[in-house]
C-alpha cells in the first residue's frame, strides 16, 4: 500500500469515528407520542402542587406574553447570539405538548431535549430544572396537561450561524449542563437544604442574578454576583449586595412574599413577575428560600452592618434642605413629598438612603423606575408611584439622577446618564410590550380560571 | 415669580416651585377644567397636555415647566366653538357625571395629534390609566373616533380646530 494510501485510510477512519462521535454525542432517540389524556385522569391535588410548583419555577414569566393566552409563548428573548422565542406549553396535541408522555416532560426538564428528540435552547434553564425532583416533574406535568390548550405555533428563532444548528446545543450541554438530584448538605437544615434545592433548581434565580460566559453559560465562579434582564440589572445577591442595609433572612421573606419590604423597597421590572408569583405559594417555601439566600448574601460585616444601621437612622431624621441644584430642586419639588414624607405606602415611598437602585453599580434601574413609575398591581394593597417619562426631559432626569447618587449613596458618581436615559426610554417601550407583566398570570390558586 | 406658559399665553405666577401644575391651574389661573381627584398620580381626572404629551398635573410641580407649553381642556375651545374632541364627547354623550371626561379628553387629544386614526385597541391601551366609576366607556370609545372624523373635516375648513401645543 503506498504511504498516501495509510493518511487517506487514516483520515477516512478519523472522520467517519469523529461523526460517529458527534452522532453518540448529539443524537437523542424520540419518545413515542400519545393521545392527550383526558384532564379528568389527574389527581386534582398534584394539579394543585404543579400550579404551586409552575408559581415557584416563574414559568409564566417566559411562557405568558402581555395579551397572550397562558402558558401559550411566543415571548422574544434576546441572547447575545439572536434570539430565541419562548414554546407553547399548554396541552394542545399539534403546536403545544398534549402528545408528550411525562416520560418527554421530565427529559425536557433534566436533559433539555424536546419529545422529538431535538436540543433546546439553555434559554429554557434545564441547568437549573435538572435537579428537579420525579415527583415535582409530575406535578409540573398533571398542572400543564390541565391547562387550557391553546393552537399556537412557535415562532422561528432568530439565531446567527453556528448557533441556529441545534447540534452546537449538545456540546454545550457537554460543557455545562451538570445533571443529578439535589444533593442535601446533611450539615444544614431541612429548610435551608429545602431553599437550596428551589433556589438552585426550579426558582433558577441565578438564571438572572448570576453573571454569564461567552457561551451564555453561567460562571460557576460567580455565582449570584449580578446579571443583566430586559434592560434591567438583577442585583448581586451574595457578598456583593449593593443593598444599603444588608438583607436578613426575615427581610428577605417579606420582600419575596410581599413584593415590599420597608428598609429596601419594592420588587420591580422582572422581579415582579417574581414576587407576584411568590405570594401564592406555600409560606414555607418562600420562607426556605429566604434562609438559604441569606447565607448565600451571608452575615455583614461590621461596617457594613455599621452602615446598614446609620442609613436606617438618617432614614429616620427630618430631612436636609436639598442643595440649589438643578436635580436638587427636582427631587425637592418631585419626589421628596412622597419619599421625605415618613408615610407608609402607597400614600409615602422609602426614604431614598434605603434605595439599591440608587446605590448599585448600574444606573439603569433607577432610570427604568423613575420612567415609568410603579404600577398598581390588581387586587392587591401594592405601593404606587407615578412615572416621570413625559413630564421630565432627559436633561432634568440625567440632572435628578446625578442629585439622587451624591446625595443617597456613598458610591462614585455615574457617568454618561443621559445615554443610559436614552436607551431606557428606548428598551421599555418594547419591555412594556412584550412582558407578561406582573398582573397578567397571577398564580394565585384562588383565581380558577387562571392558571 | 414663574412665568408659565398655559393655553399660549404668558402667566406670571406667585408660586413656590415645588406646587403642582394642577393647584396653579385651578386656583391661580381659575381653570377648572383639570379635577383634583386621587392627587398621586393614579386616575387620571387631572391630565392636561404639555408639550403635545398627556401629563398629570397633580404629580407634576412647577419647576418642571420652565419653557414648555401647557394646554388645558380651556385651551382647546369653549361653549360657543366646541374644538372637535368637545363636540365628539358632546354628541355622543359619552359623560355621566363628568369628573373623569376632561381628563380623558386631554389624554384622548394627544393620542389624536400623535395617531390620526387610532384603533379600538389603541384607544383602550392609551386610556387605561384613566379611572372612571360611572360606566360610559364604551360611549368614550365612540366620542373619539368621532372626533378623529371631526378634526379631518375640521382640517378642511376655517374653524376651531383645536389643537394643543
Amino acid at each position: 500500500m503506498k504511504k498516501s494510501g495509510i493518511i487517506g485510510g487514516v483520515v477516512a477512519v478519523l472522520l467517519v469515528g469523529g461523526a460517529a462521535a458527534a452522532f453518540a454525542i448529539a443524537w437523542r432517540p424520540p419518545i413515542a407520542a400519545i393521545e392527550p389524556a383526558a384532564k379528568r385522569s389527574f389527581d386534582p391535588a398534584e394539579v394543585k402542587r404543579g400550579r404551586e410548583l409552575a408559581a415557584l419555577g416563574n414559568c409564566n414569566s417566559c411562557h405568558t406574553v402581555r395579551g397572550g393566552k397562558n402558558f401559550a409563548g411566543g415571548l422574544p428573548v434576546p441572547t447575545p447570539f439572536g434570539t430565541v422565542f419562548s414554546s407553547n406549553i399548554t396541552p394542545d396535541p399539534e403546536t403545544g405538548i398534549g402528545r408528550w408522555p411525562e416520560e418527554a416532560f421530565r427529559r425536557a426538564m433534566r436533559a433539555g431535549v424536546d419529545r422529538e428528540g431535538r436540543h433546546l435552547y439553555p434559554t429554557f434553564p434545564y441547568d437549573h430544572f435538572t435537579n428537579v425532583s420525579d415527583d415535582d416533574d409530575r406535578a409540573l406535568y398533571a398542572f400543564l396537561m390541565t391547562r387550557e390548550a391553546v393552537r399556537v405555533s412557535a415562532k422561528q428563532n432568530q439565531l446567527s450561524f453556528p448557533f441556529d444548528h441545534r447540534v452546537m446545543i449538545a456540546g454545550w450541554k457537554l460543557l455545562f449542563l451538570h445533571a443529578g438530584a439535589y444533593k442535601p448538605d446533611t450539615s444544614k437544615s431541612a429548610e435551608w437544604n429545602r431553599g437550596a434545592y428551589l433556589v438552585e433548581g426550579l426558582a433558577h434565580c441565578g438564571a438572572c442574578h448570576t453573571p454569564r460566559n461567552a457561551l451564555g453559560a453561567e460562571q460557576t465562579t460567580a455565582s449570584f454576583a449580578g446579571g443583566d434582564v430586559d434592560n434591567w440589572r438583577a442585583y448581586p445577591i451574595n457578598a456583593e449586595s449593593p443593598a444599603p442595609v444588608p438583607w436578613d433572612a426575615d427581610a428577605l421573606y417579606t420582600y419575596l412574599r410581599d413584593g415590599f419590604q420597608p428598609d429596601h423597597g419594592t420588587a420591580r421590572g422582572p422581579m415582579a413577575e417574581v414576587v407576584s408569583n411568590l405570594s401564592a405559594v406555600p409560606a414555607g417555601d418562600v420562607r426556605a428560600i429566604a434562609t438559604y439566600m441569606a447565607d448565600v448574601f451571608g452575615a455583614p460585616s461590621p461596617v457594613r452592618k455599621l452602615q446598614g444601621e446609620t442609613v436606617l437612622a438618617q432614614a429616620k431624621q427630618n430631612a436636609a434642605p436639598p442643595p440649589e441644584s438643578e436635580g436638587g430642586k427636582i427631587y425637592a419639588a418631585a419626589c421628596a413629598g412622597c419619599h421625605d414624607s415618613g408615610r407608609p405606602p402607597p400614600y409615602g415611598g422609602i426614604h431614598l438612603g434605603l434605595s439599591t437602585a440608587i446605590s448599585a453599580g448600574d444606573p439603569r434601574n433607577l432610570a427604568n423606575i423613575v420612567l415609568s413609575g410603579v404600577a398598581p398591581v390588581e387586587g392587591e394593597r401594592s405601593p404606587i408611584m407615578p412615572g416621570f417619562a413625559v413630564s421630565m426631559n432627559d436633561r432634568e432626569l440625567a440632572a435628578l439622577l446625578g442629585y439622587l447618587r451624591l446625595r443617597f449613596s456613598r458610591q462614585p458618581a455615574w457617568s454618561d446618564l443621559e445615554r443610559t436615559i436614552a436607551e431606557a426610554r428606548r428598551t421599555q417601550t418594547a419591555y412594556v410590550q412584550n412582558s407578561a407583566g406582573p398582573t397578567n398570570a397571577p398564580a394565585d390558586p384562588a383565581q380558577r380560571d387562571k392558571p | 415669580m414663574t412665568t408659565l406658559k398655559v393655553n399660549g399665553r404668558d402667566h406670571q405666577v406667585d408660586a413656590e416651585p415645588d406646587t403642582p401644575l394642577l393647584y396653579v391651574l385651578r386656583d391661580d389661573l381659575k381653570l377648572n377644567a383639570a379635577k383634583f381627584g386621587c392627587g398621586l398620580g393614579q386616575c387620571g381626572s387631572c391630565t392636561v397636555i404639555v408639550d403635545g404629551k398627556a401629563v398629570l398635573s397633580c404629580v407634576t410641580p412647577l419647576v418642571l415647566l420652565e419653557g414648555k407649553q401647557v394646554t388645558t381642556l380651556e385651551g382647546l375651545g369653549n361653549v360657543s366653538a366646541p374644538a372637535p374632541i368637545q363636540r365628539a364627547f358632546i354628541e355622543e354623550q359619552a359623560a355621566q357625571c363628568g369628573y373623569c371626561i376632561a381628563g380623558m379628553m386631554m389624554r384622548a387629544q394627544a393620542l389624536l395629534q400623535r395617531v390620526r386614526h387610532p384603533t379600538d385597541e389603541q384607544i383602550r391601551a392609551e386610556l387605561g390609566p384613566h379611572l372612571c366609576r360611572c360606566g360610559t366607556h364604551m360611549r368614550i370609545i365612540r366620542a373619539v373616533k368621532r372626533a378623529a372624523q371631526l378634526m379631518d373635516t375640521a382640517a378642511l375648513a376655517p374653524t376651531n380646530q383645536g389643537i394643543a401645543r
